[in-house]
This record gives structure tokens, sequence and C-alpha cells, in this order.
């Protein structure tokens, strides 16, 4: 009998069905709102922001709902909710240096202008699993609140600057390139490369810039600073002139300090490598901090020899969207190649029984 | 269309399916060569078809009828997920008749019966370079294929016919279009290969993921590469299909039980429902007679 091999538009809609109340869960457990998933799992909110490049916390929680908590599946949701928004202007580049500062941190030195500030951060805690949260009774916790106004805190990397010590960072006057519009040819610009990394996968880009770290690159960073805080988006509008506040955004910002052994015609210097990300996804903004300095290999003149230095192929495969879509598609069927393989290795097992067959034949 | 409310006829704005439109008419005027394209991120998962979609949603219009196949089969989940998707955003009428459709969106197959002058056949792609494979930089295939540098996959197919006495690819088997560009046929079957030739419809090509379009204009000569002492051949089969009792078209293998039993069926599901009909009308008449 012709077994149904295919499927067919009930089994599609079953399946959704199905979908729906698995990720409904228990039923006797009351309903997680969008609303509790915003203010509850912010990082996670905050990772479907970033690769989803779209700054709505509501939407990312919603589309975070949606996916079970999936990040790629929920990052895929906003994506193809972007893709349908009309774009109506480009904002001015952001003045992190007036970010309104929650936590700063140096690893290069010990104090400076504006100071360092701790700020949230699970750096310092011990890893000890918090049974009290088990029973989800309130605990009340005792801020220390600090009303002193924050000081101005310059970027640590521009101290630097000052004395020509480390590289001007590059100017950057075009209108960068969307990458979300216009396909990427190699080699590939800077702002490309930095749109792809922040769009890029989490989980990926750690990977990369560990390996790089490791010894497969030539990474020896230092965080010069990493910043998190709230800066103004500001915009011009034609008929204005001049800019005004559009949004207000949480931004975390890294920028690394790296080792460059100068060249012929340049003196010694430190580079930079520059990160960042929505929210409050200081991994984020370092690990593309650390790849950002990995592919700049080519243009400082140095040797590209591992993977982590190669634009293409780091480029090409750091989007999870599509690198999940692409694996996933091992699951349509294949049915013909397959068979079209299938029929090419039966020949080929059978053209060389009939050989054997015939050397042995030959030997008797 | 009561899901899609709020979104644009196909789906796409008119802005990108006017960028894409150009790109496939750069496309149509250099057979077989990859176009690059703003491709857009979709609400399918790249690899399932983005590519072929957006071809579609751009040059789709209120009269066209759509027909989509997997596998060619009209029945399988990703084309009845890509169908309703048109369906639902863009409204218009859909068939499993390969006859009847203007526009066939396939993934794997092209049809067994002709194709006619008028119809477009768009072909999902997952990896538009035939190169990739033995040159994974873009940077380098584009150069390649500049200077028509083709040596390289001439060695590889020979190397397979040195240590298997065949050219051992099976499917997505490279093709020359109009003795100028290399192209990937998508992963059809080599089976499907002589088809393409100087087909009477247009042929479209979408790499969703590799943001590259492609064509193969109508009555274009498309050249499976092979060697004089080795030429091109397609399967073959030793049965036939057992529910239609085709000789000549491509054949699915079907595993029936657990004792490892099995029939063969043609791949093509309109085309075996469409002699299943010729042969029961067929029979009818002669008992009328």
């Amino acid at each position: 009998m012709y077994v149904a091999v295919k499927g067919g538009e009930r089994a599609i809609d079953n399946a959704h069905a199905l979908l729906a109340e698995r990720r409904r869960g228990d039923r006797k457990v009351t309903e997680l709102s969008v609303a509790q998933i915003q203010n509850q799992l912010p990082l996670a909110v905050d990772r479907v922001m970033t690769e989803g490049s779209v700054y709505d916390p509501e939407l990312a929680a919603l589309a975070l709902k949606q996916a079970s908590g999936d990040a790629v599946e929920a990052i895929f949701l906003l994506r193809a909710y972007r893709t349908t928004l009309p774009r109506f202007g480009y904002s001015e580049p952001l003045d992190t240096e007036a970010m309104q500062i929650e936590r700063r941190i140096s690893g290069t030195f010990k104090d400076l202008p504006g100071g360092q500030t701790l700020g949230a951060t699970y750096d310092y805690t011990h890893r000890l699993l918090d049974f009290k949260l088990l029973a989800e009774g309130e605990q009340p916790t005792e801020l220390e609140t600090d009303d002193r106004p924050l000081e101005p805190c310059p970027r640590v990397l521009e101290l630097l600057n000052k004395e020509g010590l480390i590289e001007p960072s590059p100017k950057a006057d075009a209108r960068p390139r969307d990458i979300t519009r216009e396909p990427v040819d190699y080699p590939a610009e800077r702002a490309v490369r930095l749109q792809n990394l922040v769009r890029g996968d989490e989980g990926f880009l750690l990977s990369l810039s560990y390996a790089s770290m490791r010894g497969y690159g030539d990474s020896h960073p230092f965080a010069g600073e990493i910043r998190s805080g709230r800066v103004a988006v500001e915009l011009v509008p034609e008929e204005l002139g001049f800019p005004i506040v559009v949004a207000d955004i949480a931004l975390t910002e890294c920028e690394m300090v790296n080792q460059f052994h100068g060249s012929k015609t340049e003196p010694a210097q430190f580079t930079r490598g520059y990160g960042v990300s929505f929210g409050y996804n200081e991994r984020k903004a370092m690990t593309v901090a650390l790849m950002e300095r990995a592919l700049r290999a080519e243009e400082l003149g140095e040797a590209v020899n591992y993977p982590t230095q190669d634009q293409e192929f780091v480029l090409s495969h750091t989007d999870c969207v599509s690198a999940n879509g692409f694996v996933s598609h091992l699951k349509l069927p294949h049915y013909v190649d397959f068979q079209s393989e299938l029929e090419m290795i039966r020949r080929l097992r059978r053209e060389t029984a009939e050989r054997d067959g015939q050397t042995e034949e030959a030997e008797v | 269309m009561s899901q899609a409310d709020g979104y644009n006829f196909a789906y796409l704005d008119e802005q990108t399916k006017r960028m894409i439109r150009r790109a496939i008419l750069k496309a149509v005027a250099i057979p077989g060569y990859q176009v690059p394209f703003g491709g857009r991120e979709m609400p399918l998962p790249h690899g399932w078809g983005t590519g072929g979609m957006q071809v579609t949603a751009s040059v789709i219009g209120t009269d066209d009828r759509l027909k989509v196949i997997d596998q060619g089969a009209d029945d399988t989940t990703n084309a009845i997920s890509i169908r309703r998707f048109f369906a639902r955003t863009a409204g218009v009428e859909t068939t499993e008749k390969t006859a009847d459709a203007t526009l066939i969106q396939t993934r794997h197959r092209i049809p067994e019966r002709p194709l006619k002058n008028g119809q477009i056949l768009i072909y999902q792609v997952p990896v538009p370079e035939p190169l990739r494979f033995i040159e994974p930089r873009d940077s380098e295939t584009r150069k390649m294929h500049a200077l028509r540098e083709y040596g390289a996959m001439q060695v590889k197919l020979y190397e397979d016919v040195a240590r298997f006495g065949h050219i051992a690819t099976s499917y997505d088997y490279p093709v020359m279009v109009n003795g100028r560009y290399m192209m990937c046929p998508s992963p059809i079957p080599k089976f499907d290969n002589p088809k393409m030739d100087r087909m009477p419809a247009l042929q479209l090509f979408g790499a969703g993921f590799e943001k590259r379009i492609y064509a193969v204009p109508p009555y274009t000569e498309v050249k499976s590469l092979d060697f004089d002492d080795h030429p091109f051949e397609v399967q073959q089969w030793e049965g036939s299909c057992e529910i239609c009792g085709s000789d000549h078209s491509f054949l699915d293998e079907v595993i029936t039980d657990d004792a490892g039993s099995k029939m063969f069926v043609c791949s093509d599901t309109d085309y075996c429902r469409e002699r299943l009909a010729e042969q029961s009308a067929a029979t009818t008449e002669e008992v009328a007679l």
C-alpha cells in the first residue's frame, strides 16, 4: 500500500494548535504576561532586541513569550516584523559620552575622571542557587542611594588619545550602508562589519572571541572601558533642520585597547576594538569589540592566519536567523536529491561488484 | 485575507519589489549571472524558500495563478505553507495543475509536463554559487566568473571519472548558460537538467539567504557540463510508476513495510494524477464504445 509520506493542510493546522497548547503549559499555573517578561527577564529581552535590531522591549518580550523562551526563534519573529517597517531617517550619531552612567568600569586605570561605578552586575555574585527565590516570596532589598549629581565621564580611550598612544577613532562621515537593505560584498567596510557583528549570534561571537584570545588569533586586549546607561537618540527632521530627541534607550558600550607593534609607516601605538549592544548585554558588547578588532587584522597589516581574522568566514556566519534557518532546512524533504544519490550509490556498488566478480574469474 | 491586514499585496512593499524586479531584469539580460540584491528578511526561515518567495512576490499580479511544489509534489508541507502564504497575502488563485499555472514556485524539481512560453518557473535556491565547494570565498568566485575561469570544475568532474568511472554528481549538476556563465540549477536532480535547455518558459532563481538572483530567459541554451568521452547522462529506473505506469518520469522510492519492501511512484504528483485521469477516461470511452 502507498504510505502517506506527505503532510497536509490539516497536519500543519494541528501542529500549530499543539504548539500553542504546549507553549501555554499547565493551565493551573498562571499565564505569564508580556509585562512580566519585560520586567523580570530583561537580559533575555536585551538579547532579542540587539540581535533582532529593534529597540522595543515590549515587542521583544512578546516575541519571547510567543517563542516559548527560545531566543533564536524570538529574534526571528522580531526580525520578520522589523523588515516590514518603513524607514524614515537616520538618527544623529549617539553621544555616549553624555550617557546617564549606571555602570562604568575600566580594566586599564584604577581611577579616572568620573570614577568607576560597579552598577548592577552578576560579576561578583557567588553562583549559589538562591532557594529563597524558589519560595517566591518578595524579598525587600535595601538600596543605598546616592543623590550626588553625576560627574562628567570622558571616554577612557580619549584620555589615551590625548597622548597619541592610541590610534584616533576612524572617522566615518559617509552615511553607513544598511546591511538589511543592501547585499554585503567583501572586503566589507568597518560600518558594515560592526552592523553585522552587533546583529550576530551572541554564542557564536563569544566562542570566536574566546578562540582569538586562546591563540587562534592575535588578540591581547584590555577592557579600556565598559559603560552602560541611558542615551538620548536625536533625529534632525528635514522640516526643522535641528536635532530633536526621539527616544531614550539603554545601551552598553565597550572599548577594547589592543596592542599594535607599529609598521614601517606607523609608530607603535594601541589600537581600538569597539562594541555596543542594546540594553545591558555586556557580554555581547565585549565580544563585538574583540571580533571587530580581530577582523581589522588585514587593514593593520597583520598576518591573517586564523578563521577568527577572516572577514568572509566570520561575517557570513554570524547571523543566528540565517544559521538556524539553513541548518533546520535539513528537516525539509529531500526525497528527490536523496533518490538521486541512492541511484548513484547503487550503480557504483553494482559496478564494483561486477568488476570484482570478473577479477575473481580471471584469477581462477 | 484577514490575517494579512496591514501588509502590502504579496507581503513585500512596492519599493522592495521594484528593487527586486530591477535585479530580475538584469539577471534576464545576463543569463546565468548571479545578480546581488538587497534580500529582505522574510517570515520564513532562510533555506526554506525565502529567495523564491521574494521573486514570486515581486512578479505576481492579481491575475496570476500560482502553483507551488516541493520535491515535485503540491502536498508537501512546505509547499502548502508557501502556497497559503501567497493565497493569504496576495489573495491570488492557486492551482495544482501545471498546465493552468502562470507562476510555478519550485523546490528541487521541474515539472514533467513541458512548460509553455508565458509561464514563469521560480526556483528556490539554497547555494547559488556552483564553485562554492571548490572555493568558499565569494570575493574569489566572483573573479572566477568574470574571467570565465571554470577549469577547477572540470577537474573536479574529471576526478570523479578517475575515481568512480562516472561523474558522481547526481543533483545540483552544474550547467553552462548561453555559453558564458556557469550556473547552479538549484538542487534539482540531473534528470531535470535537459528540461532547462531552450525551455519556452522564463526561469528565475532566487537565493534569499545569499542575496542573489539569476535567470535563464526563454529558449536559452543550457548545457550540462561533461566530457566528449563521458557524455552527460540522466538517472534511469528499471521499473515504472506503480500508480500511473509512467516509465519516463522521475520516481520517488517509498518504503512500504518494515521488511524493506518498496515501490516507486512519480515524484510529480500532478503529472501522475493527470496520466491516471487520462487512463480512466480512455477506459470509460472504451466501455462506452
